[in-house]
C-alpha cells in the first residue's frame, strides 16, 4: 500500500511542506525540501517521531516547591503521556543541582531525567519571608 | 540616609542581556560594574524570565548547546559572581537622571534607598507582557484571567495550576509553549484564538505546542467578551475580515474557566524615556546606533528593552555587544554623533534595529517584515545590497549583516531597508 505523509519541517525559518510517499511503511521518495536537514528530519518525524518531554516535578524541603527536568533524549512522542504519568508522583529532597538525575531509564528507554534548575533546601530565614 | 555609590558601569537588569552586558564588561577590563536586579527571593531567580521558561531551544548560538532556560541562566548567573560583578538583588531602579559625563541611578534596595553614580549605564530591564485591557476585550473581570507568563510562573515556578480548561488568546511564542505545558498537564486547551490570519508564533512551536497536541489554532479570530460573574465561564470569539474587524453573525461561545492572554510583549523602556532617550514607536524601545547607543550618550541598551528578539542569544549578544562599546568609551574612545546615517523603513518592513550607524561598526541590520511573504528579497539600496529571501514572516527577525567599511564608503545620509518582489 502506498501513502503519502506531509510534514511541516521545523529545521529553519523557512518551514518547507515536505511529503514523503511509503509503501508499506518504507520510504519510497521525500520531496519538497530545500535542504538534508529536512529530508532527515521528514523521515524521522514520518518513521518515529520524538521530542524533549519537559514538565516539573516536586521537591522536599527545597526554596521552590517543583524544580524543572527534562529527558537528556528525545523520547518516542507516543509515549509522551506515559512518561508524564511516571514522573507525575515523582518527588526529590533538596537541595537539587542543575544536572542532578531525578529518575533513571524512564519507560525502559534508556534516557534518563534530569532537573534543570538547582533548588536548594529552603532555610529558616528564607521560610520567614 | 541614601547611600551612595560610584562606579564605572551601572546595569539595569539581570536577565540575559543584563547578564551577559555585565559579564562581557568585567572581561574586557571595565572596573567596577554594578548590577541592579528586581527579581524576588533573594536573586534566587536571576535571570529575568528564563527561569521560568523550562523549555529547551535556548543557548544554541551563545553557548553552543541546547538548554532550557534556567540552565541557561544559571551558567550566565555563575560568570557574573565569578567574574566580580556587584549585585544589588531585589533592588529596583526607581529612578534614572543623566548627565553629560555622569549616569544617576537611585536604587530601592532591601538595605535601604542607594544612589548609583556610573560613567556609563547598561539598560536591559526587558519587557512586559501586553494585558487584557490593551487588546479590547470586554466584558466581566472574573477570577481566571492571566497573562500566559502569569500561568508559566504559577506552573512551572510554583507548581500551582491555573485552570482545567483554557482559552489562549494570541498565538506568539509564549502562548504556543503554555498551550503545550497545559495540555501536558492535564488541562484541556479548548482554543488558540489568533487575530491575524497567520500565526504569531515560530513554525516548530506551532507543529509542537499545538499540532502534536490536537489544540485547535483559530486564525483570523477575535475574543470579543469573556463570560462569567466569580469565575470565568466562557469567552466569545468571532471572525474578523481583512480589515480585522468581526464578521456578524459568526460569533460563537468556547466554555472555560482560565483565559490566558499572550498578546505579545513591549519593551520595558519608561526609565529611559522620562530621562530623555528618544523612543521608536516602531520597536517601543529606545532608537539606538549601531553602539547600541540611546540618543543619551554614554546610555547603552539591549535585550528585549531595546526590541523583542526572538532568540535568548541575540538578547545576550546585545548584551556583549553593548559592553563592547562601554569598554570603548572608558578607554577613551568617541562615538560619533553628527553625520551619522538613519535607517529609513521601506517596503515591508515594520521596524529596523539600530535606527542610526555610524559606519564604524560591523552592524547586524533586525529587521522585521509587516507580512508574510515569499521569494522575495532584503533590499538596503544606498548600499547596493540585496539578500533573497525565500519567506519571510512577521514572526521571525531578519538579521542582516553589514560590514562597517562598506556603510562607511557612501556618502548617503541614509540606508533604506525594504523586501522587494523577486
Amino acid at each position: 500500500m502506498i501513502r503519502e505523509a506531509r510534514v511541516k519541517c521545523i529545521v529553519c525559518p523557512i518551514g518547507c511542506e515536505i511529503t514523503v510517499t511509503l509503501r508499506n511503511g518504507e520510504i519510497l521518495s521525500i520531496k519538497g525540501n530545500r535542504c538534508v536537514r529536512g529530508a532527515e528530519y521528514a523521515r524521522q518525524e514520518v518513521l518515529e517521531p520524538k521530542r524533549m518531554l519537559i514538565t516539573v516535578i516536586k521537591v522536599r524541603g527545597g526554596n521552590l516547591p517543583v524544580v524543572s527536568v527534562k529527558t537528556l533524549k528525545p523520547i518516542p512522542k507516543k509515549l509522551i503521556s506515559k512518561a508524564i504519568e511516571a514522573l507525575a508522583n515523582l518527588e526529590v529532597e533538596a537541595p537539587i543541582k542543575v544536572g542532578d538525575t531525578v529518575m533513571k531509564n524512564l519507560l525502559d528507554l534508556g534516557v534518563d531525567v534530569v532537573a534543570t534548575r538547582s533548588v536548594n533546601r529552603l532555610r529558616r530565614e528564607e521560610s520567614l519571608q | 540616609m541614601v547611600k551612595e555609590i560610584r562606579c564605572d558601569l551601572i546595569v539595569i537588569g539581570g536577565g540575559a542581556a543584563g547578564l551577559a552586558a555585565a559579564a562581557k564588561a568585567k572581561r574586557l577590563g571595565v572596573g567596577r560594574v554594578i548590577l541592579v536586579d528586581s527579581s524576588p527571593y533573594m536573586g534566587r531567580l536571576l535571570g529575568g524570565i528564563l527561569p521560568q521558561c523550562i523549555h529547551p531551544g535556548f543557548g544554541l548560538q551563545y553557548f553552543k548547546e541546547e538548554l532550557t532556560g534556567p540552565e541557561f541562566a544559571e551558567r550566565l548567573v555563575k560568570q557574573v559572581y565569578d567574574l566580580g560583578v556587584e549585585m544589588l538583588t531585589e533592588s529596583y531602579a526607581s529612578d534614572l537622571r543623566y548627565s553629560e559625563d555622569n549616569v544617576e541611578v537611585i536604587a530601592i534596595s532591601p538595605k535601604g534607598v542607594i544612589r548609583l553614580d556610573g560613567k556609563a549605564l547598561i539598560y536591559a530591564a526587558g519587557a512586559r507582557e501586553r494585558s487584557i485591557f490593551e487588546i479590547g476585550v470586554v466584558g466581566y473581570r472574573p477570577a481566571g484571567v492571566f497573562t500566559a507568563g502569569e500561568t508559566q510562573a504559577l506552573m512551572d515556578l510554583f507548581g500551582v495550576m491555573p485552570g482545567k480548561e483554557m482559552v489562549i488568546i494570541g498565538s506568539g511564542d509564549v502562548g504556543l509553549i503554555m498551550a503545550r505545558r497545559f495540555a501536558l498537564e492535564g488541562a484541556d486547551v479548548k482554543a488558540v484564538v489568533e487575530l491575524m490570519p497567520w500565526p504569531g508564533g515560530l513554525t516548530r512551536n506551532v507543529v509542537q505546542c499545538l499540532e502534536d497536541f490536537g489544540i485547535p489554532l483559530l486564525l483570523s479570530h477575535m475574543v470579543t467578551k469573556i463570560l462569567g460573574r466569580r469565575r470565568v465561564a466562557g469567552v466569545e470569539v468571532v471572525k474578523v475580515n481583512e480589515d480585522l474587524k468581526p464578521v456578524s453573525g459568526t460569533e460563537k461561545v468556547l466554555e472555560c474557566d482560565t483565559v490566558v492572554v499572550a498578546a505579545g510583549i513591549v519593551p520595558k523602556a519608561e526609565l529611559l524615556e522620562e530621562a530623555g532617550a528618544l523612543i521608536d514607536r516602531a520597536t517601543h524601545g529606545p532608537i539606538v546606533n549601531d553602539f547600541l547607543e540611546t540618543t543619551l550618550h554614554n546610555v547603552f541598551a539591549a535585550g528585549n528593552a531595546l526590541i523583542i528578539n526572538d532568540l535568548v542569544d541575540h538578547a545576550a549578544e546585545q548584551g556583549e555587544r553593548a559592553a563592547e562599546s562601554v569598554a570603548y568609551i572608558l578607554e577613551g574612545g568617541e562615538i560619533p554623533h553628527e553625520g551619522v546615517k538613519k535607517v529609513v523603513l521601506g517596503r515591508n518592513v515594520r521596524l529596523a534595529m539600530p535606527q542610526r550607524v555610524t559606519g564604524l561598526k560591523d552592524v547586524y541590520l533586525h529587521v522585521r517584515v509587516k507580512k508574510p511573504e515569499e521569494n522575495v528579497r532584503l533590499v538596503v539600496r544606498e548600499l547596493g545590497l540585496e539578500v533573497k529571501m525565500p519567506r519571510v514572516r512577521p514572526a521571525e527577525m531578519i538579521r542582516l549583516p553589514i560590514r562597517r567599511d562598506r556603510i562607511a564608503a557612501i556618502g548617503d545620509s541614509k540606508l533604506t531597508v525594504s523586501v522587494e518582489a523577486e
